[in-house]
């Protein structure tokens, strides 16, 4: 079957006073139909913005640099219209927001924040889309949903209201939905609820999902492949267990180390040592060869992402190390 | 919320109390006002005659305690000067003020609210430099100023120099209709002819005010998660404005919008000057000027109950517009 997203060569970058910011500097990833795949990677990697990117979302000083493609069921989105592309966001690809206190609009009611969403995509009378809004929060497991529907946010908890968001994001039934962190503000018991219930619904609906973390933990129960980003590029690409048991990048290998588990505990937590650098003044060569343990002369180059092992790809000189 | 209203009108009353209070001695200590009314030339018992009859050869204490009897019979006195009802003579002018102080907030909502917005929607393109290049102008210019050349070129050179251009009128209220015993100016097109230039006099501090808030609170808006998010959900740019963002912004220009009305009403003199408007800022001025007690205390008593009135309508349009206000006086 082919990709239901298909990224190639994404660059977003943002043309700040300081200098150009490549916060997603040539990115490449395929999500299949009904297949979740896990971004991770630490704080400013560039998750978000290729979330963004995705969805026609990058607001000026940022854009989508010349030469990068991302096919959605074949059609070219970076050469889409604009309302093209709102007629798509929403409906096709919906996307779910990091913290779900921010994310509805405080001064209106949830069913008027759900009927809107079903009226941009679809001529239904109010009616109509209330139904179909209260059969969304019904799905996600909200109580007494007519209730519901008439209260604003803040009545909600944090749990609820990412429910609420992400009852929004099903309402159009998408071919793609982008979940950005969505449970890294919720408690633990909220948190995987909400995962079992995404696995569900792209199991069932065939429906393709990117989701976001910086906690490989997260992921590795939840994802069918995982993609590490690092600096705004993807380091290490394949099928869930072979990069949580095999990783071939450094980077991932810190980023597994530093899971607390079973077997580290007593331990202290193995760290990867020193900082992100500065997305404005990005070594040449690899980015993460300053804090690398296994840096050689090579890494002043920088490496392609290759597969090293069948549907395992990495951006290593050493991978095979 | 009826707890909420008795409250504030307790308060209200409290803060009655304590200004005719000042005001009562404030003008005891300025000075006579039997000296203003009557000639130089009359004789000591005559004026003797005339401080009786007012009341006002007794001391000041009592003189309060006659005034608090009467106004809480509803009788504000009588002004020393004009005879009539003080009261009376206040509510004859109030309608006035407060039509041309609601002109002038129209007005400048109407102007100032679009331009805010745009302003903060695009502050990069020429337009909204203007747009806050203008604003500046409108904080910094004098009213009295802006009244007269409004005058100058619109009442009196354009209309001579180009034949054929409306001469606006520059002074009074023109044509009014009686409603339920009002009488209000913008119904006729008379009246909304006067009402124009000094309400746009007004205006323009106030439009200042209000595109410069309006423009930093969408600024403060639009990079919010929940606008973006609207946008991930596809709607189109003008309900993404319209509603979503709009619907903030109105909770502050909201507040500013009351403060400014009332402000309006009670520092209108100026440009009722300007523009001999016959509200009740000039006859305030002209009781002050002549130590006409009853005339001011009924008037602050007047200005503080609108107040109240005021800061009411505006805490509840504020409950209206911000549902997380509602819950919260609700539970007080
Ligand atoms: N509006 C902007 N202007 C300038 N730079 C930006 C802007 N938005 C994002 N960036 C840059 O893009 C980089 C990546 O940001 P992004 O939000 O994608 O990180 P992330 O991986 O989602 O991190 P987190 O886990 O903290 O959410 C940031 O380091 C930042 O420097
Ligand atoms: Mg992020």
């Amino acid at each position: 079957m082919s990709a239901t997203l298909s990224v190639r060569n994404l660059r977003t970058h943002f043309f700040t006073k300081e200098g150009v910011a490549k916060a997603v500097d040539g990115v490449d990833f395929d999500v299949a139909p009904g297949e979740i795949l896990g971004l991770v990677g630490e704080s400013g990697s560039g998750k978000t913005v290729t979330g963004f990117s995705i969805l026609g979302l990058i607001d000026p000083p940022g854009r989508i640099v010349e030469g990068s493609s991302i096919r959605f069921n074949g059609e070219e989105l970076t050469a889409a219209s604009p309302e093209r592309l709102r007629a798509i966001r929403g409906a096709a690809i919906a996307m779910i927001f990091q913290d779900p206190m921010m994310t509805l609009n405080p001064v209106l009611r949830v069913d008027t924040q759900m009927i809107e969403t079903v009226q941009a995509h679809v001529k239904v009378s109010a009616a109509e889309a209330r139904d179909r809004a209260r059969k969304a929060l019904v799905q996600v497991g909200i109580p007494s949903p007519d209730e519901r529907l008439r209260a604003y946010p803040h009545q909600f908890s944090g749990g609820m209201r990412q429910r609420v968001a992400i009852a929004i994001a099903l309402l159009h039934k998408p071919k793609l939905i982008v979940a950005d962190e969505p449970t890294t503000a919720l408690d633990v018991t909220i948190q995987g609820q909400i995962l079992f219930e995404a696995q569900r619904l792209c199991r069932e609906s065939g429906t393709a999902m990117i989701w976001v973390t910086h906690d490989l933990a997260v992921v590795a129960g939840l994802a069918d492949r995982i993609a590490v980003m690092y600096a705004g590029r993807i380091v290490e690409l394949g099928r869930t267990a072979d990069v949580i048991e095999r990783p071939m990048h450094p980077y991932t290998k810190g980023l597994i180390g530093s899971v607390p588990s079973q077997n580290t505990r007593g331990h202290r937590l193995a760290q990867i040592p020193g900082m992100t650098p500065s997305l404005l003044r990005l070594p040449a060569g690899c980015a993460f060869k300053a804090r690398c343990p296994i840096a050689v002369d090579k890494c002043n180059e920088m490496p392609a992402l290759e597969e090293h092992r069948p549907g395992h790809w990495a951006r290593c000189w050493r991978a095979a190390a | 919320m009826i707890v909420y209203i008795v409250r504030r009108l307790m308060q209200a009353a409290l803060v009655m109390v304590v200004m005719s209070i000042l005001v009562f001695v404030g003008i005891y200590l300025i000075g006579d006002p039997v000296l203003m009314m009557i000639s130089p030339d009359a004789s000591e018992l005559e004026r003797e005659a005339v401080r009786r009859a007012l009341h006002l050869d007794l001391p000041m204490w009592r003189q309060y305690l006659l005034f608090v009897n009467d106004a809480l019979h509803g009788n504000f006195g009588r002004s020393f000067l004009a005879g009539q009802p003080a009261m009376g003579l206040i509510f004859e002018r109030f309608p006035a003020t407060l039509e041309l102080a609601f002109a002038s907030l129209v007005m400048s909502l109407a102007i100032g609210l679009p331009m805010g917005v745009y302003a903060g929607l695009r502050p990069s393109t020429p337009g909204s430099k203007a747009i806050m290049t203008g604003s500046i102008l409108g904080f910094s210019l004098p009213n009295f100023w802006v009244g007269l050349m409004l005058i100058m070129v619109f009442a009196v050179m354009l209309p001579d120099l180009i034949p054929g251009w409306p001469r606006l009128p520059a002074s009074g209220r023109g044509a009014t209709v009686d409603v339920l015993g009002v009488p209000l100016s913008f119904l006729t097109l008379d009246g909304l002819r006067h009402l124009l230039l000094p309400a746009i006099t007004l205006s323009l501090y106030k439009g200042a005010l209000i595109v410069r808030l309006a423009r930093a609170t969408a600024r403060e808006v639009l990079p919010m998660d929940y606008v973006k998010f609207a946008r991930a959900k596809g709607l189109s740019e003008r309900r993404i404005v319209g509603v979503h963002v709009l619907k903030n912004i109105m909770i502050p220009i909201a507040t500013v919008s009351g403060l400014e009305f009332g402000q309006t009403v009670a520092f209108a003199v100026v440009t009722e000057t300007v523009f001999s408007w016959p509200g009740v800022g000039k006859l305030l001025i002209d009781s002050i000027l002549l130590l006409d007690r009853p005339v001011v205390v009924a008037y602050l008593v007047i200005i503080v109950f609108f107040f109240v009135v005021l800061n009411l309508v505006v805490d509840l349009l504020y409950s209206v517009l911000d549902p997380r206000v509602r819950l919260e006086s609700r539970a007080t």
